[in-house]
């Protein structure tokens, strides 16, 4: 499937895959992180369900300390 | 447009700012500068001396409560706006009563954490409210580093890399970069909406 990753596209494998299992292929091991799917918030409680399909627009923010 | 033009029309406008800090006490004095109308400023923390080296207070302010010491500072400049203080600790349940009035909202936490709860806090009970994020703004130099871009509602100025650290502290030269830049989308924002 192809998405759009930080307005970037990208291709995968795999038809289909979770917030959870994109972080891991992407290698993001940051703790805080904002993730959205097509403009909407995920849930951390919902990394490990929620699903990404092709033609998805996803959001990765990675959080860092600092202001 | 004229300056007289921009603060008649920034008069009407509400922005929050979430943290007196670096970030928050330099983009609110900026915002108070140009107009704003009216800013509900937001921390719990005290003024200290390792403050000085980048926040917007001054060497006898050092023991104040933050958000006091903000708002004398910004009515020493500007007392034709209207600064509303909140000496609270930040949680899921206020943010979203305190900011419910803003048009914008600005993040100005230190810790990364307190970043998490706010943009969350702020998808979930406003998804619609523009939130200007500063994220990366450690050390010095490194002017080029520093970006602006949008996604959605969320604003996020910032190098998005530069973590604080005990060799990478956090200086008024890019914090300063950082809050103004803060200010500057902000602006934008209020004027564009017009």
């Amino acid at each position: 499937m192809r998405i759009s990753l930080n307005n970037r596209s990208e291709t995968f494998t795999e038809n289909q895959l979770t917030v959870s299992e994109l972080l891991k292929i992407k290698n993001f091991t940051f703790k805080m992180l904002i993730i959205k799917i097509n403009g909407k918030l995920i849930k951390k409680a919902d990394f490990d369900t929620a699903e990404i399909v092709e033609g998805d627009d996803v959001q990765v923010l990675h959080l860092i300390s600092g202001g | 447009m004229t300056f007289k033009e921009i603060k008649y029309l920034l008069k009407n406008n509400v922005v929050g700012i979430a943290g007196c800090g670096g970030l928050g006490s330099n983009c609110a004095v900026a915002l108070a500068r140009v107009g704003v109308g009216r800013l509900i400023i937001v921390d719990f923390d005290l003024v200290s001396e390792d403050n000085l080296n980048r926040q917007y207070y001054f060497h006898d302010q050092v023991g104040e409560k933050k958000v006091f010491a903000l708002r004398d500072n910004i009515y020493r400049i500007n007392q034709d706006i209207v600064v509303e203080t909140y000496d609270v600790m930040l949680d899921a349940e206020n943010s979203s009563t305190i900011f419910k009035p803003c048009d914008v909202l600005v993040e100005a936490f230190d810790h990364a954490a307190q970043k998490e709860m706010l943009i969350e806090t702020a998808l979930d009970h406003f998804p619609e409210k523009p939130l200007v994020v500063g994220l990366g703004m450690a050390g010095w130099g490194r002017s080029d580093l520093i970006h602006y871009r949008r996604s959605d509602n969320l604003y996020i100025c910032g190098d998005e890399v530069s973590e604080i650290s005990d060799d990478m502290p956090p200086l008024a030269p890019r914090v300063g970069m950082v809050a103004n830049m803060q200010a500057n989308v902000v602006m934008e924002i209020l004027l564009n909406d017009e």
